[in-house]
């Protein structure tokens, strides 16, 4: 078995650009779920959003990059106030009903045979919008060393992706240690005590829709600009359900654990990939057990039951306090 | 405090002893509210005044309508008609958190502290106009820093007097019921509130906290609030009210001191039917139920 190669696969996965999308995706739930309670499962339609709206504005509109993704920002606030407007009076499970419908009524937008001019249908977008960005790159040569590998472009986005993380982190620090943080927070506890104290509950959920939505748009301009193409089926409840293990991970309302969370979800896909695969063509693993072509399906089942011993043995996640996690049970 | 009793008393020394009795000086005037679900009529009020620095008790049978009118003045609820109005301020159509910000500000019946925030979270957050709750604003923590030592400061007085000072860190779920009570009537009074509506402030408190919570509410009308409460627990309506209004099926059935409401024939009859002191036969139960009905919905 070559576990240079495995060292070297892991490493990158584990700071590499997925990590740092699955990272923005969950501090924007992070926003929504661990700090006001609304329960959003459309994440997935924010990062549709961004990526789109980047994309769409470059290629057909020849909009130049950096005002392309004034667009997707714009584009992701609309969007919220769509969802947000009807549903943010109504209790909390109605949410999440209606921005699930949401983001996959997006999806089957993107992916229809109508707007196949535009949105490229299923088959997504696929070009060099990105060119501006990478125009920019002062690291064209990459990174190669034994242990760490990144192309030229890859290097790029990872450095500026994580340089985003850090900033939007620090920002989501400051916010939620504020009195507006403290009513987020109070919000997610009790509704009608929060507004029996005079405070507009529904403009604060809002508040905190559009900015976890942006944030999630954000996640999706880096998706698009990292692969140069947009494809409507990467934006399914998946994405939004991956980004939930990855927020759960970390532990909800916690800054960092969208990080740590997005890290260690990445870090076990591709080294329980890795491991098999070598195992299985070194002979460790027989044919008959597990084939090359299995190893896909096998590492989410493994992953799988890796997440199922973490909520039983840590339910608050990595940063979590389990006292914490046990008020929730209103004793 | 027993001369400001006896002030509070003299509100009520020409105000007529029937329900909806015009008051010398009410903060808070209801008018003709009801509210049915369905084809039941929960509340139907027609005429309420309430004192302006006085203690009034809301008292009524299981059912008789007093937490949905309360829900309904604080804008929780809408009702089908009515008005009504703080200060002379139409609330009809306000959000619930307009009302609190004018002024009225409620407790609830199953007590709702923030229970995965602190006590002292729990405190800080009730303050009135923090600039430090703006989006904006919060990005920038010198602007709100100042407004929040003055706010910790406030609470801390508070909380120390009723003795919560040294929870001041813990959760508010790892409170005691009584002290949860005790913590959501401190939080209102961050509020700054002119009427401060309780709901049921005695339910689930232990005799020892009953006392130090009735302190702290007599201790509002000495400051100059007033207080309406919704309460089962007789001893305190008869220890700290100045006016007592009694609800039963939805109406306002007498209004009056409390030494007058517990002689009251209509009040006794709402509660106990109206052959409470006659003894049962088959024959007189079933007369009994009938007769009840009749008396409380005159």
């Amino acid at each position: 078995m070559d576990f240079l190669f495995i060292i070297q696969q892991t490493l990158g996965a584990t700071i590499g650009v997925n990590t740092i999308i699955f990272a923005l995706a969950a501090i924007g739930l992070n926003m929504h779920f661990g700090y006001t309670g609304l329960l959003n499962f459309g994440q997935a339609g924010f990062l549709a959003v961004g990526a789109y709206s980047v994309a769409v504005s470059v290629m057909s509109f020849e909009i130049p990059l950096f005002i392309a993704f004034l667009i997707g920002i714009l584009n992701s606030v609309l969007f919220a106030l769509i969802l947000g407007i009807p549903t943010l009076r109504l209790r909390a499970d109605y949410l999440a009903i209606v921005t699930i419908a949401a983001s996959e009524i997006i999806r089957k937008v993107a992916r229809s045979a109508t707007f196949n001019d535009l949105l490229g249908g299923s088959d997504g977008i696929s070009g060099k919008f990105g060119k501006d960005f990478f125009d920019l790159n002062p690291f064209k040569s990459g990174l190669e060393t034994s242990i760490i590998r990144f192309s030229g472009n890859d290097l790029w986005v990872v450095i500026v992706g994580w340089a985003i993380v850090a900033i939007i982190t620090f920002l989501m620090w400051v916010m939620v240690n504020s009195p507006w943080g403290r009513v987020l927070k109070a919000i997610r506890e009790d509704e009608d005590a929060v507004s029996s104290l005079g405070k507009n509950v529904y403009l604060y959920k809002m508040q905190s829709l559009i900015i976890g939505g942006v944030i999630g748009s954000i996640a999706g301009f880096i998706y698009a600009l990292s692969r140069q193409s947009v494809q409507p089926d990467n934006y399914s409840t998946a994405l939004t359900f991956f980004a939930y293990t990855v927020l759960i991970l970390g532990g909800a309302a916690r800054v960092f654990s969208p990080i740590i969370g997005a890290m260690i979800f990445w870090f076990l896909i591709v080294f329980i990939e890795q491991m098999l695969r070598q195992a299985v063509t070194a002979g460790y693993i027989p044919e008959w057990l597990i084939g090359v072509n299995q190893v896909g399906q096998i590492r989410f089942m493994l992953m799988g039951l890796g997440l199922m011993l973490l909520m039983i043995y840590r339910p608050q996640g990595i940063f979590g306090d389990k006292k914490e996690l046990a008020l929730d049970a209103r004793a | 405090m027993q001369e400001r009793n006896s002030n509070s008393a003299d509100f009520f020394a020409k105000v007529e002893m029937v329900p909806g009795a015009k008051k010398m000086d009410p903060i808070l005037v209801a008018d003709k509210i009801s509210r049915s679900f369905g084809g039941l009529t929960a509340v139907d009020v027609d005429h309420l005044e309430v004192q302006r620095g006085a203690i009034t008790a809301l008292i009524g049978p299981n059912g008789a309508g007093k937490t949905t009118f309360f829900n309904l003045l604080t804008g929780y609820d809408k009702p089908n008609k009515g008005e009504w109005s703080l200060n002379g301020k139409k609330l009809n159509d306000m959000p619930s958190f307009r009302v609190a910000r004018l002024g009225m500000v409620r407790t609830f019946q199953l007590t709702k502290a923030l229970y995965r925030l602190t006590v002292i979270q729990n405190m800080a957050l009730a303050a009135k106009d923090q600039k430090g709750e703006s989006l904006l604003r919060s990005l920038f923590p010198f602007t709100w820093r100042k407004q929040e030592a003055e706010i910790r400061l406030r609470s801390e007085e508070i909380l120390k007097k009723f003795k919560l000072i040294d929870k001041k860190d813990d959760f508010a779920a790892a409170l005691s019921g009584g002290q949860r009570k005790l913590l959501e009537l401190a939080r209102a009074l961050m509020v700054e509130p002119e009427l401060i509506m309780l709901d049921e402030p005695m339910a689930g408190v232990n005799p020892a906290l009953k006392q130090s919570l009735l302190e702290h509410i007599k201790d509002l009308r000495t400051q100059g609030k007033t207080v309406l409460f919704v309460e089962h627990d007789m001893d305190m309506v008869m220890e700290i009210s100045d006016w007592v209004v009694v609800m039963a099926q939805g109406k306002i059935i007498a209004e009056g001191p409390p030494k007058s409401i517990i002689n009251n024939q209509d009040v006794i009859t709402a509660y106990l039917g109206a052959h409470h002191d006659t003894e049962l036969d088959e024959n007189s139960e079933s007369m009994a139920s009938k007769n009840s009905k009749g008396g409380v919905s005159q």
